[in-house]
C-alpha cells in the first residue's frame, strides 16, 4: 500500500517535471537564423500562431547586391499584413487575429545576379518563463523584480549586439569586396596601359610602312 | 500510471515538434543556414521532416523512410559535423573558432523519389538560449532566484564572448581596410612608373624607327 502511494507520487512528480520541461520546450518559439537567398528566388517560412498572441518579426540583409530584399507577411487567409519592397532592415510587431499558419516570404526576383544573405528573427509569444519562476501568485520581492529587470536589459543588449554585428558584417563584406576590386582593377589597368602602348606603336609603324609603296607608286606616276 | 506517463511523454514530444517555424524544400534540394557565433558557443538545432503525401494532400506526420544529411562547416570551411540522421533529430555542436558556421541539410532520398515536397520544422538555438534551465534547476537543486541569477550569469558570459568576437572582427575589418589603402597607394605609384616607362619606350622606339626609315 505504502509502496504504491510512493510510486504514484514519484510518477506525479515525473509528470510535473515533464510538464515543466514541455512548457519550456513547447513553444520556445523564437527562432533566429540567417540564410542565403539565391538570385531570382523566393523563400517562404511558415509559423503557426495562436489567436491573440503577439509576434515580432525582424529582418536584415547583411550581404549581396544593393542589400535589398522584398518582404511580405501573410495571415492564414492569405491577406498581406505587412509588405516592404527593396528593404534592408525593418521590424514589425503584430498581434495574430486568427489562429493559423502565418507566412513570411523573402523575394529576390528583381535581382538576376546577386544572392543575398538575410538574417531573420521571428519571435512568437512571450519568452518562456523559467521553470519555477513566475508560477507563484505572491508579490515579487525586490530582488526578483530587479533580477527580472536585469534579464530584460540583458536581452536588449543581446539584440543590440546582433544588430550591430550584422551592420559590421555589411561594412566588412563591402570592404573586402572593395579590396578585391582594387586589386583586380589595378592589374587590369596595368595590362591595358601596356597593351595600348604597344598597339599605338604598331599602328604608327603600319602607317609609315604602308606609305612607302604608295610613295613609290606616286613616284612612278 | 507508467502507460499514462509514456502517453504524455509522446504527446508532449509531438506537441513540441509540431510547433515552431517550418519551410518546404524539394527532396533533392539543399538548404543552408548560417550562424555567426563567437568561439566556445553551443548551437542546438532541432528539426523534423515530413514528407508530402499526394493521397491526402497533406504532410505525413512521420516518414520513417526519410533521412536527413546534416553538415556543419566552420568559418575555415572545415567540416565539423557530417552525419545522416533520421527524419527527426537534434544536433548539438560547440564552436571552436569564431565565425560563420554553415549548417546544411539535405535528404538522402533516392532518385525515383525526387520531386516530392518535404516540410522541415526547424528550431535553432544559440548560446544561452540553448541551455535547458529545467534540467539545470533539477540537477543542481537551485531555487527560483538562484536559477534566475544563473540565467543572468549565462547571458553576461554570452555578451562577453560576443564582445571578444567583436574585437576580433574589428581587427579583421581594419586589416582589410589597411590592405586596401596600401594597395591603392602602391598601385598608383606602380602605374605612374608603368606610364612613364611606356612613354619613354614609345619615344625611343619611334625615334629609332624613323631614323631607320630615313624619315627624319
Amino acid at each position: 500500500m505504502m509502496g504504491s502511494t510512493r510510486y504514484t507520487q514519484t510518477a506525479d512528480k515525473l509528470v510535473l517535471a515533464l510538464l515543466a520541461a514541455a512548457a519550456l520546450l513547447q513553444c520556445a518559439a523564437g527562432v533566429e537564423f540567417t540564410f542565403d537567398l539565391a538570385d531570382n528566388a523566393e523563400d517562404c517560412f511558415y509559423e503557426e500562431i495562436k489567436r491573440n498572441t503577439s509576434a515580432y518579426f525582424e529582418f536584415q540583409v547583411s550581404a549581396g547586391g544593393q542589400l535589398d530584399v522584398d518582404v511580405h507577411l501573410k495571415d492564414p487567409q492569405g491577406k498581406v499584413i505587412y509588405k516592404l519592397e527593396r528593404a534592408t532592415f525593418d521590424s514589425h510587431q503584430f498581434v495574430a487575429e486568427t489562429t493559423g499558419v502565418y507566412t513570411a516570404c523573402f523575394g529576390n526576383q528583381f535581382s538576376a545576379f546577386s544572392h543575398k544573405i538575410v538574417y531573420v528573427d521571428f519571435q512568437v509569444g512571450d519568452e518562456p518563463a523559467l521553470p519555477g519562476v513566475d508560477e507563484h501568485a505572491t508579490v515579487l520581492t525586490q530582488m526578483e523584480t530587479s533580477s527580472q529587470a536585469i534579464h530584460k536589459g540583458l536581452n536588449d543588449i543581446l539584440d543590440a549586439q546582433t544588430h550591430h554585428r550584422l551592420r559590421e558584417a555589411q561594412g566588412r563584406k563591402r570592404a573586402e569586396d572593395l579590396n578585391q576590386r582594387v586589386m583586380v582593377w589595378s592589374s587590369l589597368e596595368t595590362a591595358a596601359v601596356v597593351l595600348i602602348g604597344i598597339t599605338q606603336i604598331m599602328v604608327l609603324r603600319n602607317f609609315f610602312t604602308d606609305r612607302k609603296p604608295s610613295q613609290a607608286h606616286y613616284g612612278r606616276l | 500510471m507508467r502507460d499514462q506517463f509514456i502517453c504524455l511523454a509522446l504527446l508532449l514530444c509531438a506537441l513540441h515538434s509540431a510547433c515552431g517555424l517550418y519551410f518546404h524544400i524539394s527532396e533533392t534540394e539543399r538548404k543552408c543556414f548560417i550562424e555567426e557565433v563567437p568561439d566556445e558557443t553551443t548551437v542546438i538545432v532541432n528539426y523534423k521532416v515530413e514528407l508530402y503525401d499526394p493521397r491526402s494532400n497533406g504532410f505525413m506526420p512521420s516518414s520513417p523512410g526519410i533521412g536527413m544529411h546534416v553538415e556543419v562547416r566552420d568559418s575555415d570551411d572545415k567540416i565539423i559535423l557530417s552525419r545522416v540522421y533520421s527524419s527527426q533529430g537534434r544536433i548539438s555542436f560547440t564552436s571552436h573558432t569564431p565565425g560563420e558556421h554553415v549548417i546544411c541539410m539535405y535528404s538522402n532520398s533516392t532518385a525515383w523519389f525526387s520531386g516530392a515536397q518535404l516540410r522541415v520544422h526547424l528550431d535553432i538555438q544559440v548560446g544561452e538560449h540553448a541551455i535547458d534551465y529545467a534540467n539545470v534547476a533539477q540537477k543542481e537543486k537551485l531555487t527560483e532566484l538562484q536559477l534566475r541569477i544563473r540565467q543572468l550569469l549565462d547571458q553576461v558570459e554570452q555578451i562577453t564572448k560576443e564582445q571578444n568576437y567583436q574585437r576580433y572582427r574589428e581587427e579583421r575589418f581594419r586589416h582589410t581596410s589597411e590592405s586596401t589603402n596600401s594597395r591603392v597607394l602602391w598601385w598608383s605609384l606602380a602605374q605612374t612608373v608603368v606610364l612613364v616607362c611606356m612613354g619613354f619606350w614609345q619615344m625611343r622606339h619611334l625615334k629609332s624607327f624613323f631614323e631607320a626609315k630615313k624619315l627624319v
